[in-house]
Protein backbone atom coordinates (compact mmCIF):
# COMPACT_ATOMS: atom_id res chain seq x y z
CA UNK A 1 0.00 0.00 0.00
CA UNK A 2 1.37 3.59 -0.95
CA UNK A 3 -0.35 6.69 -0.76
CA UNK A 4 -0.02 10.08 1.79
CA UNK A 5 -0.76 8.14 4.63
CA UNK A 6 2.15 5.44 4.47
CA UNK A 7 4.27 8.75 3.75
CA UNK A 8 3.11 10.44 7.23
CA UNK A 9 3.33 7.02 8.69
CA UNK A 10 7.21 5.95 7.88
CA UNK A 11 7.93 10.41 8.91
CA UNK A 12 6.25 9.26 12.25
CA UNK A 13 8.19 6.37 12.87
CA UNK A 14 11.18 7.66 12.16
CA UNK A 15 13.66 7.77 14.91
CA UNK A 16 14.59 11.45 14.79
CA UNK A 17 10.49 12.27 15.02
CA UNK A 18 11.28 11.49 18.48
CA UNK A 19 12.94 14.58 19.26
CA UNK A 20 11.78 16.77 17.21
CA UNK A 21 8.41 16.59 18.87
CA UNK A 22 9.92 16.72 22.32
CA UNK A 23 11.88 20.37 20.95
CA UNK A 24 7.99 21.22 20.03
CA UNK A 25 6.90 20.40 23.43
CA UNK A 26 9.16 22.58 25.68
CA UNK A 27 9.19 25.58 23.35
CA UNK A 28 6.55 26.99 24.80
CA UNK A 29 8.01 26.56 27.99
CA UNK A 30 11.08 27.74 26.88
CA UNK A 31 9.40 30.69 26.04
CA UNK A 32 7.54 31.27 28.99
CA UNK A 33 10.48 30.91 30.78
CA UNK A 34 12.63 33.25 28.48
CA UNK A 35 10.15 35.83 29.36
CA UNK A 36 10.10 35.45 32.72
CA UNK A 37 13.97 35.95 33.03
CA UNK A 38 13.74 38.94 30.75
CA UNK A 39 11.09 40.60 32.54
CA UNK A 40 8.77 40.17 28.80
CA UNK A 41 5.84 38.53 30.35
CA UNK A 42 3.85 42.52 30.63
CA UNK A 43 2.93 44.11 33.72
CA UNK A 44 1.95 41.14 35.87
CA UNK A 45 4.17 38.30 35.12
CA UNK A 46 3.35 36.11 37.44
CA UNK A 47 -0.09 36.24 36.26
CA UNK A 48 0.85 35.47 32.39
CA UNK A 49 3.37 33.03 33.46
CA UNK A 50 0.62 30.63 35.56
CA UNK A 51 -2.39 31.35 32.88
CA UNK A 52 0.60 30.59 29.74
CA UNK A 53 1.46 27.39 32.08
CA UNK A 54 -2.24 26.88 31.94
CA UNK A 55 -2.84 27.16 28.60
CA UNK A 56 -0.42 24.97 27.34
CA UNK A 57 -2.05 21.77 29.59
CA UNK A 58 -5.71 22.27 28.50
CA UNK A 59 -3.78 22.53 24.75
CA UNK A 60 -1.47 19.37 25.95
CA UNK A 61 -4.54 17.65 26.86
CA UNK A 62 -6.71 18.42 23.73
CA UNK A 63 -3.71 16.84 21.31
CA UNK A 64 -3.36 13.65 23.80
CA UNK A 65 -7.37 13.17 23.54
CA UNK A 66 -7.41 13.96 19.50
CA UNK A 67 -4.42 11.07 18.91
CA UNK A 68 -6.79 8.12 18.67
CA UNK A 69 -9.47 9.90 16.60
CA UNK A 70 -6.91 10.93 14.63
CA UNK A 71 -5.82 8.14 13.87
CA UNK A 72 -8.76 6.67 12.91
CA UNK A 73 -9.78 9.29 10.68
CA UNK A 74 -6.16 9.93 8.73
CA UNK A 75 -4.97 6.18 8.94
CA UNK A 76 -1.37 7.98 10.39
CA UNK A 77 -1.18 4.51 12.93
CA UNK A 78 2.09 6.03 14.27
CA UNK A 79 0.84 8.79 15.64
CA UNK A 80 0.12 6.21 18.60
CA UNK A 81 3.67 5.88 19.53
CA UNK A 82 3.79 9.36 20.22
CA UNK A 83 1.15 9.80 22.37
CA UNK A 84 3.08 9.06 25.48
CA UNK A 85 5.61 11.98 25.12
CA UNK A 86 2.65 14.59 24.63
CA UNK A 87 0.68 13.08 27.67
CA UNK A 88 3.67 13.62 30.26
CA UNK A 89 4.21 16.97 28.64
CA UNK A 90 1.05 17.68 29.58
CA UNK A 91 1.94 16.26 32.88
CA UNK A 92 5.13 18.28 33.16
CA UNK A 93 2.92 21.66 32.03
CA UNK A 94 0.15 20.50 34.63
CA UNK A 95 2.41 20.48 37.39
CA UNK A 96 4.32 24.00 36.27
CA UNK A 97 0.84 25.41 36.33
CA UNK A 98 0.11 24.51 39.76
CA UNK A 99 3.36 24.75 41.39
CA UNK A 100 3.56 28.01 39.77
CA UNK A 101 -0.05 28.88 41.22
CA UNK A 102 0.90 27.81 44.35
CA UNK A 103 4.54 29.54 44.89
CA UNK A 104 3.85 32.86 42.80
CA UNK A 105 0.15 33.25 43.84
CA UNK A 106 0.11 31.72 47.51
CA UNK A 107 3.34 31.96 48.47
CA UNK A 108 3.79 28.62 49.25
CA UNK A 109 2.04 29.28 52.48
CA UNK A 110 -0.35 26.09 53.45
CA UNK A 111 -2.57 28.43 55.10
CA UNK A 112 -3.22 30.32 52.31
CA UNK A 113 -3.48 28.03 49.74
CA UNK A 114 -6.36 25.66 51.91
CA UNK A 115 -8.20 29.08 51.97
CA UNK A 116 -7.98 29.75 48.60
CA UNK A 117 -9.37 26.09 47.31
CA UNK A 118 -12.50 26.83 50.08
CA UNK A 119 -12.62 30.17 48.34
CA UNK A 120 -12.10 28.93 44.90
CA UNK A 121 -13.83 26.14 43.64
CA UNK A 122 -12.26 26.43 40.44
CA UNK A 123 -8.80 26.13 42.14
CA UNK A 124 -10.37 22.78 44.18
CA UNK A 125 -11.20 21.96 40.51
CA UNK A 126 -7.89 22.31 38.80
CA UNK A 127 -6.00 20.64 42.04
CA UNK A 128 -8.37 17.91 41.75
CA UNK A 129 -7.37 17.45 37.68
CA UNK A 130 -3.38 17.71 38.05
CA UNK A 131 -3.67 15.32 40.98
CA UNK A 132 -5.79 12.77 38.70
CA UNK A 133 -2.74 13.29 36.65
CA UNK A 134 -0.33 11.93 39.17
CA UNK A 135 -1.34 8.05 38.40
CA UNK A 136 -1.23 8.52 34.72
CA UNK A 137 1.86 10.06 34.91
CA UNK A 138 3.14 7.41 37.07
CA UNK A 139 2.02 4.44 35.14
CA UNK A 140 3.37 5.78 32.01
CA UNK A 141 6.33 3.83 31.14
CA UNK A 142 6.53 -0.02 29.92
CA UNK A 143 7.23 -1.65 33.25
CA UNK A 144 4.07 -0.28 34.43
CA UNK A 145 2.26 -1.65 31.50
CA UNK A 146 3.23 -4.87 31.92
CA UNK A 147 2.66 -5.09 35.81
CA UNK A 148 -0.60 -3.55 35.47
CA UNK A 149 -1.83 -5.32 32.59
CA UNK A 150 -3.07 -3.84 29.22
CA UNK A 151 -6.65 -3.80 29.93
CA UNK A 152 -6.03 -2.52 33.68
CA UNK A 153 -3.47 -0.10 32.15
CA UNK A 154 -6.20 1.22 29.67
CA UNK A 155 -9.01 1.82 32.08
CA UNK A 156 -6.88 3.56 34.54
CA UNK A 157 -5.35 5.65 31.58
CA UNK A 158 -8.92 6.35 30.69
CA UNK A 159 -9.24 9.09 33.76
CA UNK A 160 -8.02 11.30 31.07
CA UNK A 161 -11.40 11.93 30.13
CA UNK A 162 -12.62 13.29 33.76
CA UNK A 163 -9.27 15.55 33.77
CA UNK A 164 -10.34 17.16 30.45
CA UNK A 165 -14.03 17.43 32.10
CA UNK A 166 -12.67 19.18 35.12
CA UNK A 167 -10.06 21.38 33.13
CA UNK A 168 -12.59 22.97 30.92
CA UNK A 169 -14.86 23.10 34.51
CA UNK A 170 -11.57 24.78 36.08
CA UNK A 171 -11.28 27.02 33.20
CA UNK A 172 -15.23 28.29 32.61
CA UNK A 173 -15.06 28.75 36.42
CA UNK A 174 -11.93 31.12 36.19
CA UNK A 175 -13.47 33.18 33.03
CA UNK A 176 -16.99 33.65 34.62
CA UNK A 177 -16.26 36.12 37.08
CA UNK A 178 -15.52 38.82 34.02
CA UNK A 179 -18.25 36.85 31.49
CA UNK A 180 -15.53 36.17 29.40
CA UNK A 181 -16.63 32.87 27.61
CA UNK A 182 -15.25 32.93 24.13
CA UNK A 183 -11.95 30.92 24.44
CA UNK A 184 -13.73 28.47 26.87
CA UNK A 185 -16.76 27.75 24.41
CA UNK A 186 -13.74 26.87 21.92
CA UNK A 187 -12.04 24.58 24.34
CA UNK A 188 -15.54 22.85 25.47
CA UNK A 189 -16.34 22.29 21.73
CA UNK A 190 -13.15 20.80 20.97
CA UNK A 191 -12.84 18.44 23.94
CA UNK A 192 -16.74 17.47 23.62
CA UNK A 193 -16.15 16.82 19.83
CA UNK A 194 -13.34 14.32 21.10
CA UNK A 195 -15.11 12.71 23.83
CA UNK A 196 -18.46 12.70 22.06
CA UNK A 197 -16.87 10.89 19.06
CA UNK A 198 -15.25 8.29 21.72
CA UNK A 199 -19.06 8.08 22.99
CA UNK A 200 -20.65 7.42 19.96
CA UNK A 201 -18.09 4.81 19.23
CA UNK A 202 -18.78 3.09 22.38
CA UNK A 203 -22.31 3.07 21.52
CA UNK A 204 -21.87 1.37 17.88
CA UNK A 205 -19.72 -1.37 19.26
CA UNK A 206 -22.29 -2.04 21.80
CA UNK A 207 -25.17 -2.40 19.20
CA UNK A 208 -22.71 -3.74 16.37
CA UNK A 209 -20.77 -6.70 18.16
CA UNK A 210 -23.01 -9.24 17.83
CA UNK A 211 -23.81 -8.57 14.14
CA UNK A 212 -20.19 -9.16 13.38
CA UNK A 213 -18.48 -12.12 14.52
CA UNK A 214 -14.95 -12.20 14.54
CA UNK A 215 -13.60 -14.76 12.12
CA UNK A 216 -12.36 -17.98 13.98
CA UNK A 217 -8.77 -17.42 12.61
CA UNK A 218 -8.34 -14.14 14.96
CA UNK A 219 -9.43 -15.89 17.55
CA UNK A 220 -6.55 -17.13 20.07
CA UNK B 1 -0.37 68.41 30.43
CA UNK B 2 1.11 69.77 34.49
CA UNK B 3 -0.88 70.05 37.54
CA UNK B 4 0.34 71.44 40.64
CA UNK B 5 0.99 69.22 43.78
CA UNK B 6 -1.92 69.03 45.40
CA UNK B 7 -2.95 70.24 48.82
CA UNK B 8 -5.90 67.52 49.41
CA UNK B 9 -5.30 65.38 52.32
CA UNK B 10 -4.40 61.76 51.26
CA UNK B 11 -3.71 63.24 47.33
CA UNK B 12 0.00 62.14 47.75
CA UNK B 13 0.53 58.95 48.55
CA UNK B 14 4.65 57.91 49.32
CA UNK B 15 4.43 54.28 47.24
CA UNK B 16 6.45 54.31 44.56
CA UNK B 17 4.24 54.93 40.75
CA UNK B 18 3.89 52.13 38.50
CA UNK B 19 6.44 52.72 35.63
CA UNK B 20 4.22 54.68 32.59
CA UNK B 21 4.44 51.60 30.22
CA UNK B 22 2.80 49.34 32.92
CA UNK B 23 -0.30 52.31 33.28
CA UNK B 24 -0.33 52.35 29.43
CA UNK B 25 -0.21 49.12 28.75
CA UNK B 26 -2.52 46.37 31.31
CA UNK B 27 -5.84 48.19 31.05
CA UNK B 28 -9.47 46.84 32.04
CA UNK B 29 -11.34 48.71 29.28
CA UNK B 30 -13.93 46.43 27.63
CA UNK B 31 -14.80 48.98 24.88
CA UNK B 32 -11.26 48.13 23.45
CA UNK B 33 -11.47 44.29 24.19
CA UNK B 34 -11.53 41.81 27.08
CA UNK B 35 -7.62 41.00 27.25
CA UNK B 36 -5.77 43.86 29.29
CA UNK B 37 -3.52 44.30 26.28
CA UNK B 38 -6.03 44.91 23.82
CA UNK B 39 -7.09 48.66 25.15
CA UNK B 40 -3.50 49.65 24.19
CA UNK B 41 -3.56 48.24 20.94
CA UNK B 42 -7.15 49.15 20.09
CA UNK B 43 -7.85 52.57 21.39
CA UNK B 44 -5.90 54.09 19.20
CA UNK B 45 -9.69 54.14 17.29
CA UNK B 46 -10.68 56.62 19.57
CA UNK B 47 -10.96 60.21 18.89
CA UNK B 48 -10.76 62.26 21.95
CA UNK B 49 -10.94 65.66 20.76
CA UNK B 50 -13.96 67.32 19.86
CA UNK B 51 -15.41 65.68 22.74
CA UNK B 52 -18.34 66.94 24.72
CA UNK B 53 -19.83 65.86 28.44
CA UNK B 54 -23.33 66.36 29.29
CA UNK B 55 -24.33 67.80 32.56
CA UNK B 56 -28.51 66.55 32.98
CA UNK B 57 -31.12 65.71 35.35
CA UNK B 58 -31.73 67.29 38.90
CA UNK B 59 -29.26 70.02 38.52
CA UNK B 60 -29.90 74.16 38.53
CA UNK B 61 -27.04 74.81 35.56
CA UNK B 62 -27.50 71.88 33.49
CA UNK B 63 -24.99 71.92 30.36
CA UNK B 64 -22.62 70.30 27.67
CA UNK B 65 -19.56 71.24 28.64
CA UNK B 66 -17.00 71.47 25.64
CA UNK B 67 -13.27 69.33 26.70
CA UNK B 68 -11.80 72.97 26.64
CA UNK B 69 -14.33 74.51 28.83
CA UNK B 70 -13.47 71.70 31.46
CA UNK B 71 -9.62 71.70 30.72
CA UNK B 72 -10.10 75.88 32.19
CA UNK B 73 -12.85 74.92 35.16
CA UNK B 74 -10.03 74.42 37.28
CA UNK B 75 -6.44 74.76 38.70
CA UNK B 76 -5.07 71.07 36.99
CA UNK B 77 -3.45 69.14 40.35
CA UNK B 78 -0.86 66.42 39.90
CA UNK B 79 -2.46 63.58 42.63
CA UNK B 80 -0.53 60.20 43.43
CA UNK B 81 -2.83 57.36 44.20
CA UNK B 82 -2.96 53.69 44.52
CA UNK B 83 -5.42 51.91 42.60
CA UNK B 84 -6.84 48.68 43.54
CA UNK B 85 -8.56 46.64 40.91
CA UNK B 86 -11.32 43.59 42.07
CA UNK B 87 -9.29 41.41 40.34
CA UNK B 88 -6.29 41.61 42.99
CA UNK B 89 -3.56 44.34 41.16
CA UNK B 90 -2.65 47.49 42.08
CA UNK B 91 -0.85 50.46 40.72
CA UNK B 92 0.45 53.43 42.07
CA UNK B 93 -0.38 56.21 39.35
CA UNK B 94 0.04 59.78 39.23
CA UNK B 95 -3.23 61.19 37.62
CA UNK B 96 -3.89 64.60 36.80
CA UNK B 97 -6.85 66.18 37.01
CA UNK B 98 -9.16 68.51 39.61
CA UNK B 99 -11.70 67.33 42.29
CA UNK B 100 -15.06 66.42 40.60
CA UNK B 101 -16.87 68.53 43.62
CA UNK B 102 -15.50 71.89 41.20
CA UNK B 103 -17.65 70.63 38.68
CA UNK B 104 -20.64 70.00 40.91
CA UNK B 105 -20.72 73.32 42.34
CA UNK B 106 -20.73 74.64 39.42
CA UNK B 107 -23.89 72.88 37.68
CA UNK B 108 -25.46 73.49 41.25
CA UNK B 109 -27.51 70.03 41.99
CA UNK B 110 -31.21 70.60 42.89
CA UNK B 111 -32.25 69.44 46.69
CA UNK B 112 -33.34 66.15 45.04
CA UNK B 113 -30.16 65.17 43.74
CA UNK B 114 -28.77 62.02 45.69
CA UNK B 115 -26.83 60.32 43.40
CA UNK B 116 -24.70 61.04 39.99
CA UNK B 117 -24.25 58.77 37.25
CA UNK B 118 -21.76 58.72 35.14
CA UNK B 119 -22.05 57.38 31.31
CA UNK B 120 -19.05 56.23 28.81
CA UNK B 121 -19.07 56.76 25.27
CA UNK B 122 -20.17 54.04 23.16
CA UNK B 123 -19.43 53.73 19.63
CA UNK B 124 -19.04 51.28 17.19
CA UNK B 125 -17.17 52.91 15.04
CA UNK B 126 -14.71 53.45 17.60
CA UNK B 127 -14.79 50.78 19.85
CA UNK B 128 -14.16 47.24 18.85
CA UNK B 129 -15.12 45.87 21.90
CA UNK B 130 -18.56 46.93 21.90
CA UNK B 131 -19.28 43.98 19.77
CA UNK B 132 -19.23 41.96 22.31
CA UNK B 133 -22.01 40.94 24.87
CA UNK B 134 -20.02 40.91 27.84
CA UNK B 135 -22.04 44.12 29.54
CA UNK B 136 -24.65 46.36 28.37
CA UNK B 137 -23.74 49.07 26.52
CA UNK B 138 -22.58 51.65 27.04
CA UNK B 139 -21.21 50.95 30.46
CA UNK B 140 -22.29 53.50 33.53
CA UNK B 141 -21.24 53.77 37.39
CA UNK B 142 -23.09 56.04 40.00
CA UNK B 143 -22.13 57.51 43.16
CA UNK B 144 -23.96 58.96 46.34
CA UNK B 145 -23.82 62.93 45.49
CA UNK B 146 -21.93 63.37 49.00
CA UNK B 147 -19.11 60.53 47.96
CA UNK B 148 -18.70 62.39 44.19
CA UNK B 149 -18.85 65.72 46.43
CA UNK B 150 -15.30 64.25 48.47
CA UNK B 151 -12.32 65.87 47.41
CA UNK B 152 -10.62 62.97 46.68
CA UNK B 153 -12.98 61.86 43.68
CA UNK B 154 -11.09 63.12 40.79
CA UNK B 155 -12.04 64.38 37.49
CA UNK B 156 -9.26 63.44 35.57
CA UNK B 157 -7.69 64.54 32.43
CA UNK B 158 -4.04 63.16 32.34
CA UNK B 159 -1.38 60.99 33.79
CA UNK B 160 2.24 60.90 34.41
CA UNK B 161 2.28 65.16 33.48
CA UNK B 162 0.88 64.50 29.93
CA UNK B 163 -2.25 64.15 28.55
CA UNK B 164 -4.63 60.66 29.09
CA UNK B 165 -3.63 58.10 27.04
CA UNK B 166 -6.91 56.72 25.24
CA UNK B 167 -6.52 53.39 26.74
CA UNK B 168 -6.49 55.04 30.03
CA UNK B 169 -10.01 56.66 29.65
CA UNK B 170 -9.23 59.72 27.49
CA UNK B 171 -10.47 62.59 27.37
CA UNK B 172 -11.96 62.48 30.61
CA UNK B 173 -13.19 60.40 33.43
CA UNK B 174 -13.17 59.99 37.21
CA UNK B 175 -10.84 58.18 39.99
CA UNK B 176 -12.01 56.73 43.06
CA UNK B 177 -9.02 56.01 45.00
CA UNK B 178 -10.39 54.35 48.08
CA UNK B 179 -12.87 51.88 45.46
CA UNK B 180 -12.42 48.85 43.30
CA UNK B 181 -11.14 50.42 39.72
CA UNK B 182 -14.11 49.66 37.53
CA UNK B 183 -15.90 52.67 39.80
CA UNK B 184 -13.46 54.92 37.79
CA UNK B 185 -15.48 55.21 34.96
CA UNK B 186 -13.25 56.09 31.69
CA UNK B 187 -14.50 58.04 28.45
CA UNK B 188 -16.96 60.02 30.15
CA UNK B 189 -19.66 61.63 28.13
CA UNK B 190 -22.90 62.35 30.42
CA UNK B 191 -22.83 63.23 34.13
CA UNK B 192 -26.86 62.88 35.26
CA UNK B 193 -27.79 64.27 38.44
CA UNK B 194 -30.78 61.61 40.41
CA UNK B 195 -32.61 60.61 42.97
CA UNK B 196 -32.82 57.45 42.93
CA UNK B 197 -29.88 54.82 43.27
CA UNK B 198 -28.58 54.33 39.59
CA UNK B 199 -27.25 50.70 38.56
CA UNK B 200 -24.20 50.49 37.79
CA UNK B 201 -22.87 47.95 34.90
CA UNK B 202 -21.34 45.45 36.52
CA UNK B 203 -24.08 45.45 39.31
CA UNK B 204 -26.72 44.66 36.53
CA UNK B 205 -24.34 42.01 35.13
CA UNK B 206 -23.72 40.50 38.59
CA UNK B 207 -25.27 42.24 41.56
CA UNK B 208 -24.60 39.10 44.21
CA UNK B 209 -20.88 39.71 43.08
CA UNK B 210 -20.82 43.47 42.48
CA UNK B 211 -21.94 45.87 44.69
CA UNK B 212 -23.17 49.39 43.86
CA UNK B 213 -20.59 50.76 46.68
CA UNK B 214 -17.32 48.40 45.63
CA UNK B 215 -14.94 50.31 48.22
CA UNK B 216 -12.08 48.64 48.30
CA UNK B 217 -11.95 46.00 51.66
CA UNK B 218 -9.88 43.63 52.93
CA UNK B 219 -12.81 42.02 55.17
CA UNK B 220 -15.39 41.49 52.46
CA UNK B 221 -14.38 38.88 49.90
CA UNK B 222 -15.69 39.15 46.49
CA UNK B 223 -17.99 35.91 46.80
CA UNK B 224 -15.98 33.80 44.93
CA UNK B 225 -12.23 34.65 46.12
CA UNK B 226 -10.48 36.61 48.75
CA UNK B 227 -9.77 40.66 48.28
CA UNK B 228 -7.18 40.63 51.61
CA UNK B 229 -4.61 40.63 49.31
CA UNK B 230 -2.98 42.73 46.29
CA UNK B 231 -0.07 41.84 43.56
CA UNK B 232 1.34 45.53 43.21
CA UNK B 233 2.09 45.66 39.67
CA UNK B 234 5.64 46.99 38.11
CA UNK B 235 7.29 47.24 41.67
CA UNK B 236 7.47 43.66 42.90
CA UNK B 237 9.30 41.25 40.99
CA UNK B 238 7.64 37.35 40.31
CA UNK B 239 8.50 36.35 43.15
CA UNK B 240 7.59 39.02 45.72
CA UNK B 241 4.62 38.08 48.28
CA UNK B 242 1.47 40.14 47.70
CA UNK B 243 0.19 42.58 49.79
CA UNK B 244 -2.52 43.61 52.51
CA UNK B 245 -5.31 45.34 50.91
CA UNK B 246 -5.80 48.06 53.09
CA UNK B 247 -9.44 49.69 53.94
CA UNK B 248 -10.62 51.47 51.64
CA UNK B 249 -7.80 51.15 49.76
CA UNK B 250 -5.11 53.34 52.49
CA UNK B 251 -7.71 55.96 52.71
CA UNK B 252 -9.96 55.14 55.63
CA UNK B 253 -8.55 58.25 57.19
CA UNK B 254 -10.47 60.41 54.29
CA UNK B 255 -13.56 58.75 53.51
CA UNK B 256 -14.25 56.62 56.06
CA UNK B 257 -17.01 58.52 57.96
CA UNK B 258 -18.72 58.79 54.37
CA UNK B 259 -19.75 55.17 55.27
CA UNK B 260 -19.98 55.72 59.25
CA UNK B 261 -22.70 53.19 60.56
CA UNK B 262 -23.26 51.19 57.25
CA UNK B 263 -23.04 47.75 57.48
CA UNK B 264 -20.25 47.45 54.51
CA UNK B 265 -20.51 43.50 54.28
CA UNK B 266 -24.40 44.08 53.52
CA UNK B 267 -23.37 47.35 51.69
CA UNK B 268 -20.34 46.11 49.75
Amino acid sequence: MTGPSTLVNRLLAHKATKPVLWTLLALPLAWLLWGAINDKLGANPAEALIRGLGDWTLRGLVLTLAITPLRQWTGWHQLLRHRRAIGVATFIYGTLHWLAYAWLDQGLEIDALLKDVAKRPFILVGTLAWLLLLPLAATSFNRAIKALGGRRWQALHRAIYAIAVLAILHFFWMRSGKHLYGEVAVYASIVGLLLGWRLRNAWRQRTQVPARPAPATHAG
Amino acid sequence: LRGARSGVAGALVMDKPTPYDDVTSYNNFYEFGTDKHDPAQTAQRLKPRPWTVSIEGEVKKPKVYDLDELLKLAPMEERIYRLRCVEGWSMVIPWVGYSLAELIKRVEPAGNAKFVQFTTLADKAQMPGLRSGVLDWPYTEGLRLDEAMHPLALLTFGLYGEVLPNQNGAPVRIVLPWKYGFKSAKSIVKIRFVEKQPVSSWERANPSEYGFYSNVNPQVDHPRWSQATERRIGDDGLFAKRRQTLMFNGYEAQVGQLYAGMDLKKQF
